[in-house]
Formats: structure tokens, sequence, C-alpha cells
């Protein structure tokens, strides 16, 4: 177990003295706002920017015709789909860039904004995914030559036949209709960007609110190669970041419109997205109709598992998985269980919604498997009348089952499923809550008790399988150790709160002995980081911290083979102890690792290169599996149908355990966005394609009284493939918390008949499902 | 039409001329260059821009500038006295209350004042008395912890173990 050593970082967040994206001001900077579809699809009859142009202040009125003329106005999507920067002809959805207004202050670019005259010709948009298949439903994408339908893609997954037998003869089959809303990560901060094109220099700055910047910078130079702007001639710069969760992997085309007017104009241009826009534009995450089956025994052997999912992407497939995973990691949908058949098929379809289909706080599409096991096997308990707990303990793959090959190809590198959730058992005192739950009955109170014991599936990944647009997603680091014995490490991730600067520098320490505050932590910047795919999915720790390991592993060596020079023996004949190298059996010869690294500048053995430096470029041999065991417990008003969260015990196994504190917080922050979706939010549009809460007055994020006090705990399996043997943690709580909670209301709600509610489960949905069955 | 106004931020006067429709936290953030209040929100929603003026906690998106004139105003920037952090931002630090930190000036800020008017506040008055502020990164435990460590230190108690307590 590691230190929790307090952040290195919070000096300057503590003090007002973060540096995030709109804290900058460039001289002759301006500024852009954007002018947004009414409609959810329309034909744009008519631009008119004259009265706008006439605002003080405003310079310029871009559309897309006149990125038209640079070949700008569409866009490559991290899918490989294609996604308009500014439309020429036609919106798909509301809340669509139209165009961007450019002036000198932010109030004026507003004012233009508000001048901008659009005429449309509103279409009747296509909503439902459903519909959206049906043969008479509009194509939408009729830019596509050839297309015919909305059918983005199909993807499987497992034994279809085999799947179909082991259910045709099953005892017990249970079947239920889940629906992952669509919700949106609303980061604190909204996403952003200055765009700084040198026209003396054909060179352009981007800060931007990236979590990805080195992948960043390769796509602008992909869709801006053709107008002079190569590769090197782009610098990505991603300032502190106030969180990301997913939504800051995407390019926006706020900050396309922003590069090609920083361009044509010639000087930094700044845009920064309002609350509203970020809610109603940028991508969202989930929104998968998932038809979950299981088969299994009257006893309770869990057989097979079924899943077809119909996945709604909006106007196009702007999801960030790895390229060849359309569903991301859907196929961990086989969970923590032991058996030995599954089959998983998923299509997606286009419709008039914002594209989008990233993570919230998920390694791809992970929650969405996790939400459908979970409750599935829950639903399988209810109906064999087993309790969950035990009829989980039964199914779980064995500690001594690793590694363990899913029925759906993965393999899973560790775990203990059963020491896990008898610890949270144990914490929240199980039998005793099922006492009290029984005793509530017979009086006709609701309480409720809802497990979630899932698996992750994290650290992306291996590079035979996992690239992004054909970059593998390997991640790196640098360590630089000066003279001094004090260093400077540099990584392709970039961390957006989750305490890189202080982690990557214990792991560093750890490995070299050189003390945790003299090791500067340096994210964000492609003209110094090493390239790597950054942070999200939980992947930080899993790659560019074992890079950190294993580059901080180089310099060991190296240094090993300073320190036998020094010492004038033989290099099997030291010994490491962190922070110094000494003789076999002759402890007082020694050299610490400061003084080796001085000789490394000062008096290092002839033939052996000067300095003290080494980068690693780590591809993952497999990916990591975190597993959790959470257990929720509600109070549920019979009136009102009002949830009251009493308590909430999350055990989780992230491998080994760098920062404790840190972990913890992550764990922290995590459920309360787990309780978000399971409780609170959704993103809603009407027919006409509207959204219906598309601010933060009416999209529900959970403050302090809404989010429990979070009780957590660990136990530790490290992944034996890691070279720390840590699996990563950002994600799991999000992941594991929903199911948990709906498990629990579910479970309060059963003795009359209820089986399954949609998240977000809200008071108005359990007093009407209440009423529906004549509860009340 | 421009109107000047006086303000005092963080003990020192500036005038300045400025919009009637200038909000004050464009003010503070782009006249005076005070980038630790942040904006999170165009409807009064997260709190992300509190700021103490004339000693009450308010969002700073809410209000116009003109509004704030001969007013005393604290923002981040000025919780930090002779070199010593504010006990909030000790607390904040300590009890690791913060992730990405965008929230964390207005909750400091809202903090303060809810310790000024109540200096030992139970675990569910700091969790409404902070309910104007959201928090994406924390699920705001610590956030209470560090409120409630400042609360003691600043009562001249002996302030709780900063330990992660696991069960
Ligand atoms: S910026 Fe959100 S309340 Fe002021
Ligand atoms: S620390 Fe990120 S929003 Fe609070």
């Amino acid at each position: 177990m590691g230190h929790s050593m307090k952040r290195k970082e919070d000096a300057r967040f503590i003090q007002g003295k973060g540096h995030y994206v709109d804290d900058i001001k460039l001289p002759g900077m301006l500024y852009m706002d954007i002018v947004r579809s009414p409609y959810a699809y329309a034909k744009i009859k008519n631009i008119d920017s004259e009265a706008a142009l006439k605002v003080p202040g405003v310079v310029a009125v871009v559309t897309g015709r006149d990125l038209e003329k640079y070949n700008l106005h569409w866009m490559p999507t991290l899918m490989s789909d294609t996604q308009m920067v500014l439309p020429t002809d036609t919106v798909m959805y509301q809340a669509q860039e139209v165009a961007a207004v450019i002036a000198t202050s932010r109030y004026a670019a507003r004012d233009g904004r508000e001048a901008v005259k659009v005429e449309y010709e509103p279409m009747k948009p296509v909503m439902d995914p459903y519909k959206s298949l049906s043969p008479d439903a509009p194509v939408l994408r009729s830019d596509k030559p050839g297309k015919k339908d909305n059918h983005i893609w199909h993807w499987e997954v497992g034994d279809k036949d085999k799947t179909a037998q082991v259910f045709a003869n099953a005892d017990v089959v249970v079947k239920e209709q889940m629906y992952i809303p669509r919700i949106h990560v609303a980061s604190i901060e909204t996403c952003g960007c200055v765009a700084d094109y040198d026209k003396v220099n054909n060179h352009l700055t981007m800060y931007m609110t990236t979590q990805a910047p080195h992948a960043i910078r390769t796509v602008i130079a992909l869709v801006a190669g053709h107008v002079g702007l190569t590769e090197e001639k782009i610098r990505v710069i991603s300032p502190d970041i106030g969180g990301g969760f997913g939504g800051k992997v995407p390019v926006y085309p706020g900050y396309v419109i922003a590069i090609a007017v920083s361009f044509l104009v010639g000087a930094p241009v700044k845009w920064i997205e309002d609350r509203s826009e970020n809610l109603q534009a940028d991508s969202f995450a989930r929104d998968y109709h998932i038809t979950a089956e299981l088969a299994g025994t009257k006893e309770g052997k869990i057989l097979a598992t079924r899943f077809k999912v119909l996945a709604d992407h909006g106007y196009t497939d702007a999801a960030a998985n790895p390229s060849k995973f359309p569903t991301g990691m859907f196929s961990i949908a086989t969970g923590s269980y032991d058996y030995g058949t599954a089959y998983m098929e998923a299509d997606a379809v286009y419709t008039n919604k914002p594209p989008g289909g990233v993570a919230y706080r998920c390694s791809f599409r992970v929650t969405e498997a996790v939400h459908a096991i979970e409750r599935i096997t829950d639903r399988f308990a209810l109906e064999i009348g087993k309790d969950p707990a035990e009829l989980r303990m039964e199914n779980f793959i064995k500690k001594e089952d690793f590694p363990w090959k899913s029925p759906t190809g993965w393999t899973y590198d560790s775990g203990d499923y059963v020491a896990g959730l008898q610890k949270a058992m144990d914490a929240i005192d199980y039998h005793g809550l099922r006492k009290e739950q029984a005793e509530k009955r017979a009086k006709g109170e609701l309480m409720g008790i809802g497990i979630s014991t899932f698996t992750e599936i994290v650290g992306a990944g291996p590079s035979k399988d996992f690239d992004i647009l054909g970059i593998k997603m390997f991640d790196s680091a640098e360590i630089r150790v000066h003279p001094t014995g004090k260093a400077i490490a540099r990584f392709g991730t970039k961390s957006q709160g989750q305490g890189h600067e202080t982690t990557y520098a214990q792991i560093i320490a750890e490995e070299l002995g050189i003390p945790a505050e003299h090791i500067q932590v340096e994210e964000g910047d492609t003209d110094t980081a090493p390239y790597g795919l950054g942070t999200y999915a939980s992947r930080s720790t899993p790659t560019a911290g074992a890079a950190a390991a294993m580059a901080a592993r180089k310099l060991r060596d190296k240094a090993r083979k300073i320190a036998a020079y020094l010492l004038e023996v033989s290099e099997a004949d030291l010994e490491w102890e962190p922070g110094k190298f000494s003789v076999k059996g002759a402890p007082e010869k020694s050299k610490t690792i400061q003084e080796i690294v001085f000789a490394a500048y000062t008096n290092h053995p002839q033939g052996m290169e000067a300095g003290f430096e080494a980068t690693h470029y780590y591809d993952p041999p497999n990916l990591t599996f975190p597993s959790g065991a959470y257990i929720c417990v509600v109070d549920i008003d019979k009136e009102t149908g009002g949830i009251h969260v009493r308590r909430f015990v999350a055990i989780d196994d992230c491998g080994h355990i760098i920062n404790p504190m840190i972990v913890q917080g992550q764990v922290h922050g995590g459920l309360t966005q787990g309780i978000a979706p399971a409780m609170y939010e959704e993103l809603i549009y009407d027919e006409a394609g509207n959204i219906l809460n598309g601010t933060l007055m009416d999209y529900l994020v959970p403050t302090a009284v809404e989010s429990p006090r979070w009780e957590t705990g660990h136990v530790v399996t490290p992944s034996p493939h890691h070279p720390i043997g840590a699996k990563g943690v950002g994600e799991s709580p999000t992941v594991g918390a929903p199911p948990a909670i709906a498990n629990a209301i579910v479970d309060a709600l059963s003795p009359y008949g209820i089986t399954h509610l949609d998240i977000p489960i809200t008071p108005f949905k359990v007093w009407k499902a209440l009423k529906d069955k004549g509860a009340i | 039409m421009l109107k000047q106004i006086t303000v005092t931020v963080n003990g020192a006067q500036h005038t300045a001329e400025v919009e009637p429709r200038l909000l004050l936290v464009h003010l503070i953030r782009e006249v005076l260059n005070l980038t630790g209040t942040h904006i999170g929100c165009d409807t009064s929603s997260c709190g992300a821009c509190t700021i103490l003026l004339d000693g009450k906690s308010v969002k700073s998106c809410t209000m116009l500038a003109v509004q704030a004139n001969g007013k005393s105003i604290t923002t981040i920037e000025g919780m930090i006295q002779d070199g010593q952090l504010h006990p909030l931002q000790e607390g904040f630090k300590e009890n690791h209350a913060l992730h990405c930190g965008f929230c964390t000036p207005g909750m400091i800020m809202r903090a303060s004042e809810l310790l000024a008017n109540n200096p030992n506040p139970t675990e569910e008055e700091i969790r409404w008395g902070i309910s104007g502020n959201l928090c994406r990164c924390t699920g705001y435990n610590n956030i209470v912890k560090a409120i409630e460590y400042a609360g003691a230190k600043m009562r001249g108690e002996e302030t709780a173990s900063t330990e992660p307590q696991f069960v």
C-alpha cells in the first residue's frame, strides 16, 4: 500500500492560481461566439450577416460557405465518420453550430450573434432510434453517397447458436428491456480554446481543453495539412483542465472554427462555450437501449446471457472508442461471473440529436455493460427467490481461476470477487440489514438493499488491438534527472484533476529513490512531452504510470553501471535499495542516487553516454480489470416515492495502490457521478427535437445534499502484467454505482411485483410504479 | 455609455469605466485580471464564481459590476494573509477536497461565509450550506471534511486526522 502524500498541484488551485483556458489573454485577441440552430432538422435558406457586421466590435461572421472555400467545412470524427464544422445547407440537431461571429470583445461577439439572421425551413426530425430504422424514415445522412437508411453499423461477439441452445434448454430465462439514458459529463469548466496562428512563422499554438493533446495535434494536421498547417507547425497546449470525464476527448466544431478564423485573420481567437451550449451540443454519453436476457438453473447457476443493443449516436458517429470497437468494451457484459456462453449484438443508428457517444467517467461503454449484467443478475435472483449476494457468491469467477478467459474473448488479469463482496457485506452488516428489511416489509415499509459486483476493463490498450485513428494506444514517459538529483518528468497523458503531478512523482520516487517532492511532472504541451494518447478510460496509471516505472528502471540500470564504476566493483556485486546502491556484504560502501546522477554529468565512465535521461513508450500486454463490490441501502417513502440513500459501501480492487488518498478521492467523485445517472440526470428531447433540460437549472447535477456520505475500502489483487501491479480506478465507481442503486430501489419495490425501473429512478417513477401496481 | 465605478478588491481600491451590463464576474476576471474566480454556468447554478461582497457570499455572475460600486470584494486571491493560507485553503489541501480545482475557489469563498455565520456547523448544515456550489469531481465527502477541519482550526480546536478512512 502506498503513501497518502498530499497533492503537489493543490498549492496553485487553492490560491486561485490554476491556469485554465479562459484565463489566457493574448495581445490582440479576438472573441468568438456561435450562432446555433433552434431546430433539430432544417434546411438553411439564408444567413444574413449584414446587421451583425454593423455591431460595434464585430470583425467577421463566418459561415459554412466561407469554410467551404478552404475545404474546412467538414471534419472526420474519431470513429472515421464525418461531421460538419459549419453547415452549408442543412442543420441536423438543435444547437448545432450555424455561423461564428468574431469580435473584439466577448460582449460584442454575443451582440453580433444576436444580430445574425438565419432563415430556416424546418423539417420533421427523427428522434426515436427505433423509428429511425423503419423503412419510411427519411435518410438523414444524405450527404453520404449511396446511403439508403439510417443504420451506422452492426457488431456482434460470442457464440450465437450455442447461446440460443442454452437458452432453449434452460430451466429459467429472465428478460428485461433497459434504457441507459443519454447523459452529459457536465464538467464544471466547459470547453474552449484560444487558437493563436502566427502568420509570419506559419505556426499555430492551440490552447485547448483537451484530454488528449497529442492526438489532437495529429487530427489538426490531418484536417488542415492541405492549407499548410503540417504537424511540426502545430503546438497544442492543454492547460489546467476543470474536469474532463470523456467530454474533452472529441474535437468540437468550435475548436476547428477558431483555428480557421485565427488562420484567416491572423490574430488569436478565443472561444469559450457557455454551459447551455456545453450541455446542448457537446458529446453526450450512453444512450443505449438494451434487451438483456439471462438463462440459468432453478438453483441459481448462471448459464448464459444474451444482450441486444440499439445505440442512438445522434447525427454522426462521434463516439470516442478504439477504432476496432464500435461498442467500446461493451463485451465485458458477462461481468464477474463464471459461465461459458454469451452472445451480444449491437446496431447503431443516426437520429437528429447531437453527436457523441463519449464516456462519462467510464471506460468505453463499460457502464452500459455493467448495468445490463448487474441488473439482469438481480432479476434472475428475484425470479428464483434467491438472495442476490448468495447468488453472486456462487457464480463468481474464483480467485484461483485467473487469468480467466471470458466467453467474449477477454483475459481477466486478476481479482478476488468473493473477498470483495464479503468485505462489503461485513462493513454494511448485510445480514442485519436483511433482517431489518423483513421487519419493515411486514409493516408495509419500503427498504431496499442493492448489490453490484462488477468487473471493469481499462488501460487501453495493447497495440495489436487498440488504436484511435490508426494511432496505437501506448502511452509514454520521459524522465530527465538534473545534475543535482532533481527531476522533471513528462507524459503523453493529461490530468483533469486526477492528481498526476503527485501520483507519477510517487511512482518515479518509488522506483528511483528520488523524493517525490523533487520530481516535477509536466503534461499537456505537445512541444515538450513525449507522444501519448491522453487521459481517459482510466488509462493513465495502467499506461503512462507503467511507462514511468519502466523509464525509471532504465535509469536504475544506468545508475547501477555508474555505481559499479564509482565503487570499483562489478555490477553483479551491487544491491539496490530505494535511493542507493551498495556493495553486497559491505553496506558501508554505497552510492546514493544523487551521487550517481551527479557523476553521470561530471564523472561518467568512458564510453557511456553522459546525462541521466530515459524515455519509455509503454505498450501494455493486456488490459487491466479492476473490480468492485458495492452495496447500497435505500429507504423509500411510499406516499411520495422519495428515495433516501441511507448507506453506500464501496469496496474497490484497483490493484496496487500508489496514493490511497487520491484513489479514495477518485472513488468518492466517481460514486457521485454514479448516483447522478442512477437518480437524477438524463438529457430529454421532445418529438420536435427540442432539448427539454439543456441548462444546469434543469439538468440535475447532484449537490452535496443529494450526494450521500460514501464509505469506501479495498481489496488488493495486483495486476500481474503491470510493472507495479496497478489497475486504474478513476471510473470504477461511476460504472459500478448505478446498478447498486437501481438494484436497491427495485429490491425495495419488489414485493409489489416491480422487477425493473429504468434509470434515472426518480420519485415520480417510483410513485407511478407503485400506483400502477395498486400498492398505493 | 460607460459608467465609472470604484470597488475595493482584496483590500486594494480600483476605479474602472464599465459598460452598465458588465457582469461582476467579468469585471473581476477580465478587467482586474483576477482569474481565480471561475465561470461554470449561465444560470446561477454552479457557484464557481462565488466571491464575498461586503462579507456575504454572492455568485458574481449574477450581479452587475455597477451594483458593486462602492463595495468591498474578497476573491480567492485575497484569502491568503501575510503568506499564511486561510484555514479553508489549508483544509482543502490537507483533506484532498479538490481534484480539478475549478470549483475550489467558489467553494472556499462560500464556506468562508458559512463558517462566519455558523462557526461549528454539523455535516448536514455544511452540505446544505454549500448546496449552491457544484463540484463534479470530488463527491463532496472531502469538501465537508475540509470545512470541518477549517472550522475546528478557526475555533482554535484540535483538527481531526486528515488521513483517509477506510471501511
Ligand atoms: S458561474 Fe455558475 S453560478 Fe456563477
Ligand atoms: S474539483 Fe473539479 S469541480 Fe470540484
